[in-house]
């Protein structure tokens, strides 16, 4: 928060009121209004994509079918249903149970990458993130053929059926795996070598290094993704609605409630439910941001890991484990797609790639889905960065700044679902100005970059947290505007931070099912949503294939993004090494 | 660089457009949404096209479940023009939010009563019938020594135990389709205590129709109650499937075809709605169903029985969408909590 100490830091002769005014209007040069003014665009847009939306929907928790206030009898009607209530307990076991795995998995191999001597790094780094490539719905699939009642190693589960809260949990961890590591590792990314010296001048033992120093660093880090993970598997309904069997989570009842009864006033109360864990991410994470200072100051040195033998050994080991077993669901996956008719017929054909005679848009669906992904990717990062970085960088406006976190965090805790169905109340309303956007490219895009802010934003704040305050203030009393400070020192020291947040954008945008599934029409069917219908229509292996063909896909991304990287990074990257 | 040269290039973009606008006027597009077999869209377009080349559809395609809903959460303001193969239970409930507009098309009084709406002013019409039916894997049903059932009174055998799989009703017209029909088929009391036994036999409920028996097609489970249509194309795509046919009599659901109120291409809607009750279009629902609403036009298809309109229960529409939530919410009480099905 240093950059709210250069705006308070008023004379002490000034009385309250007068001091509240000269933050607001006064002490304000042309370059912070212009700026201002820009953050307040976003946090209309933010608004309008995401807050009133939501709104429109839950607002019919409280109605009945014909749209009459009946107050909170849709929730004790939720709370009088066993067969509802009792979802609440499977989705708290299933999401803390995921989120205990991920998040110690993340750390761990995070901790791998970052700050041990193993080799390879890069290599596992590419297969680590393999999973976020596919859309998943894909491990789900994969554990059909695995460990399904036709599957080649279901004796591992010793009689135990993969249809239910271990197939949702394996699913899950695999799916929201590499969304762990994408924080964790830009957490751990920056370290002040100084800090290192000091412990081992000190004499502290590595173990109490680790737990002095390391742990701390990366504290931020930790708690954000123990809730993004969280958050992610309570509200995913595309793993348990293809492997979950009899057991029933939150999500799918949402499902269930929405199309198979069109229930959508019940389904828009098991969403207030779901929404719950949201506000404690919100507060959990206010409450935080107070406690982080910056680790990167303009003096930091950065650290080199050290060679120790037995820990990276114990790491290479780790690394390899959890390499094979995501190689191996992914592979299982591939090679489902191209088997001709599973399991009496084994010859390989290209035939579950022929999608024109399937449900879902055939290939027309996948062009729509690049070219979505592409939309997103593009316009997402510009805005989402430069909001973030007026947020974490512009001295002032400290109400608007809460309000944009509120709204910018929100999105994380909504299911994909509700956000559609949200979205089709709002936009195609008639008396909303907006509604010519609804059934085009335009709304699927808006829809996509609202439905995966939160964890941009918490990625592009995490690196800008990083920076120490200094070079604004050094550039204010050098007189140089605040944007030029942005252009020259902020965006190219974030640039990994960019690039992540836009690849991370064009797979989601890919992969994405259950926010689009709602608001395609006959020119913009996706890729994603043609897995969803294949499979449901029974075609599994149709929909592998059309799950591999986005894999592959956002591996072009991948390799795109690491060819960009290498390029620019080599220009700006060049400090953090000795 | 002069500006000749650009405004000469502009005139001339201009000319084509206006020309390519003339020609695309002529065409009138219908959003058209759907719940058809995705594999047989562009057949049913093409023929359509055959008599009507001026008419392009568009197509919206999803579950029953997703386009029931996205039209309910599109009342406001719709999108689409026509309904062209949804679920007659789906377009009641439309109906019932006067969201359709009434229409009779032409040849309306030659097809069974069966598949008319039969009110004052009609709003849908029907188009072919889905029939249940059970998929049989013979290779998996060898291996567990499980014997062909005929009846829907052998599904219960503890035999059977955790080999059956069945839509979700709650998520399922399908599934709806086979609750509501062994309601009318056994009663009330003795349909409910019919499917308390069946439940101890089922290992999962889906949440689609056609996936119990590609399921029982790869052989994830030997038994799966389903629906013939997609029965038969598994067995056609070389499934080791046999198909059953309970001989206490099969629940069915229609297809059928509506207008949606206040389209501003009411005329194309009504060309459309014209076709899809004609005698052409019923010969096209024939390909894949056995059933069709003009009499006299089916002839047998493969795999199927040769008189199944004999063995369709006298479905009684009203009461099954009337009694719908109740039967829904029983359903839902007695088998879809967590510790009963464990």
């Amino acid at each position: 928060m240093n950059q709210s100490n250069t705006a308070t830091t008023e004379p002490s002769q000034h009385n309250t009121a007068q001091r509240l005014f000269s933050n607001l209007f006064g002490r304000r040069s042309l370059d912070e209004w212009s700026l201002g003014s820009v953050l307040i665009i976003g946090v209309l847009a933010l608004f309008i994509c995401v807050v009133l939306p939501i709104y429109t929907l839950l607002s019919k928790s409280v109605e009945n079918r014909a749209g009459d206030f009946i107050a909170l009898t849709n929730f004790s009607q939720f709370f009088a249903t066993p067969s509802l209530y009792n979802s609440i307990n499977n989705s708290l076991f299933i999401a803390l149970l995921s989120t205990t795995i991920v998040t110690s998995l993340s750390f761990l191999t995070a901790y791998g990458i970052s700050r041990t001597r193993i080799p390879f790094k890069g290599l596992f780094r590419t297969i680590l993130v393999l999973p976020i490539l596919a859309p998943s719905l894909l491990p789900a699939i994969s554990l059909v053929y695995l460990f399904g009642n036709q599957g080649i190693i279901k004796e591992l589960l010793m009689g135990e059926s993969i249809y239910g809260p271990i197939g949702i949990i394996i699913g899950s961890c695999f799916w929201t795996f590499p969304h762990a590591l994408m924080i964790m590792l830009t957490a751990l990314a920056n370290t002040d070598a100084r800090l290192y010296e000091s412990a081992e001048v000190l004499g502290a033992s590595p173990i109490r290094t680790f737990f002095t120093v390391t742990l701390p660093a990366a504290k931020y880090g930790i708690i954000s993704v123990a809730f993004v993970v969280f958050t992610l598997v309570i509200t995913d309904f595309g793993v348990p609605k293809v492997i979950g069997g009899q057991f029933n989570v939150l999500a799918t009842d949402i499902y269930k409630q929405v199309i198979g009864q069109q229930n959508f006033e019940m389904g828009a109360t098991v969403s207030v439910i779901l929404l719950l864990p949201a506000i404690l991410t919100f507060l959990t994470d206010r409450w935080l941001q107070r406690k982080q200072s910056a680790l990167l100051t303009s003096k930091a040195v950065p650290w080199t890991a050290p060679k120790r033998q037995w820990l990276d050994r114990v790491f290479l080991g780790l690394m390899l484990l959890v390499s094979f077993i995501i190689l191996s669901i992914i592979l299982m996956a591939v090679y489902a797609s191209l088997v001709t008719f599973w399991p009496y017929n084994l010859s390989l054909s290209l035939k579950n790639y022929n999608f024109d005679l399937m449900d879902g848009g055939g290939w027309a669906a996948y062009w729509n889905s690049i070219q979505m992904a592409t939309f997103t990717a593009i316009i997402g990062t510009g805005f989402i960065f430069f909001q973030s970085y007026l947020v974490a960088k512009l001295p002032g406006f400290k109400v608007l700044k809460w309000f944009f976190h509120l709204f910018a965090i929100l999105p994380l805790a909504v299911p994909g679902l509700v956000l559609g169905l949200a979205y089709i109340f709002f936009f195609n309303s008639p008396n909303n100005p907006l509604n010519g956007i609804y059934g085009t490219m335009t709304i699927l895009v808006v829809c996509t970059i609202s439905h995966f802010y939160t964890v941009c934003h918490l990625t592009a704040t995490t690196a800008l947290k990083q920076i120490d305050g200094e070079f604004e203030s050094v550039s204010a009393s050098l007189k140089v505007p605040q944007i030029k400070t942005f252009w020259r020192v902020t965006l190219p020291v974030c640039m990994p931070a960019v690039l992540d947040i836009a690849s991370y954008l064009f797979v989601n945008a890919m992969t994405t099912v259950s926010a689009v599934v709602f608001l395609y029409s006959y020119n913009t069917s996706l890729a994603s949503v043609a897995v969803l219908n294949m499979d449901d229509a029974g075609d599994i292996a149709p929909a592998a294939a059309m799950a591999v063909m986005i894999m592959l896909t956002c591996m072009l991304a991948r390799l795109v993004h690491w060819l960009l990287g290498n390029v620019l990074l080599k220009n700006t990257q060049t400090w953090r090494k000795k | 660089m002069t500006h000749k040269p650009l405004l000469k290039r502009l005139a001339v973009l201009a000319g084509i457009t206006t020309v390519s606008m003339a020609a695309h006027a002529a065409k009138t597009e219908l959003t058209v949404y759907t719940a058809i077999e995705a594999e047989d869209l562009k057949k049913y377009a093409a023929r359509f096209n055959d008599v009507h080349p001026d008419i392009k559809i568009n197509w919206v395609r999803d579950s029953t479940g997703i386009v029931t809903a996205k039209l309910l959460a599109e009342k406001d303001n719709p999108q689409a023009d026509v309904v062209w193969g949804l679920a007659a239970t789906s377009l009641m409930r439309l109906k019932n939010e006067n969201m359709l507009a009434s229409y009779k098309p032409a040849g309306y009084d030659q097809l069974s009563p069966k598949f008319r709406d039969n009110d004052e002013a009609p709003t849908w019409t029907g188009m072919d019938a889905w029939i249940a039916a059970v998929c049989y894997n013979t290779v998996e049903s060898e291996k567990l020594g499980l014997p062909k059932p005929t009846s829907w009174a052998d599904l219960t055998k503890p035999v059977y135990q955790g080999h059956i799989i069945m839509p979700n009703p709650n998520s399922s017209g399908t599934g709806f389709l086979d609750v509501s029909s062994w309601l009318q088929i056994f009663g009330e009391k003795e349909g409910w205590e019919y499917m308390d036994g069946l439940h101890k036999n089922i290992s999962r409920y889906t949440h689609s129709g056609s996936k119990p028996c590609k399921l029982a097609a790869s052989g994830e489970t030997p038994i799966g109650i389903s629906f013939a249509f997609r029965a038969a194309k598994s067995k056609a795509s070389g499934a080791p499937l046999d198909l059953v046919f309970p001989k206490e009599g099969l629940g069915w659901e229609m297809e059928a075809t509506a207008i949606i109120k206040g389209t501003d291409k009411l005329k194309a809607a009504q060309t459309l709605a014209d076709w899809a009750s004609s005698k052409e279009a019923n010969e096209l629902y024939n390909e894949g169903y056995a059933v069709v609403a003009r009499p006299g036009i089916a002839k047998p298809i493969q795999y199927f029985p040769k008189d199944p309109e004999s063995l369709m229960i006298d479905n009684d529409f009203e009461w099954s969408a009337g009694a719908r939530d109740e039967i829904l919410a029983e359903w839902q009480s007695r088998y879809d909590s967590k510790s009963e099905a464990k």
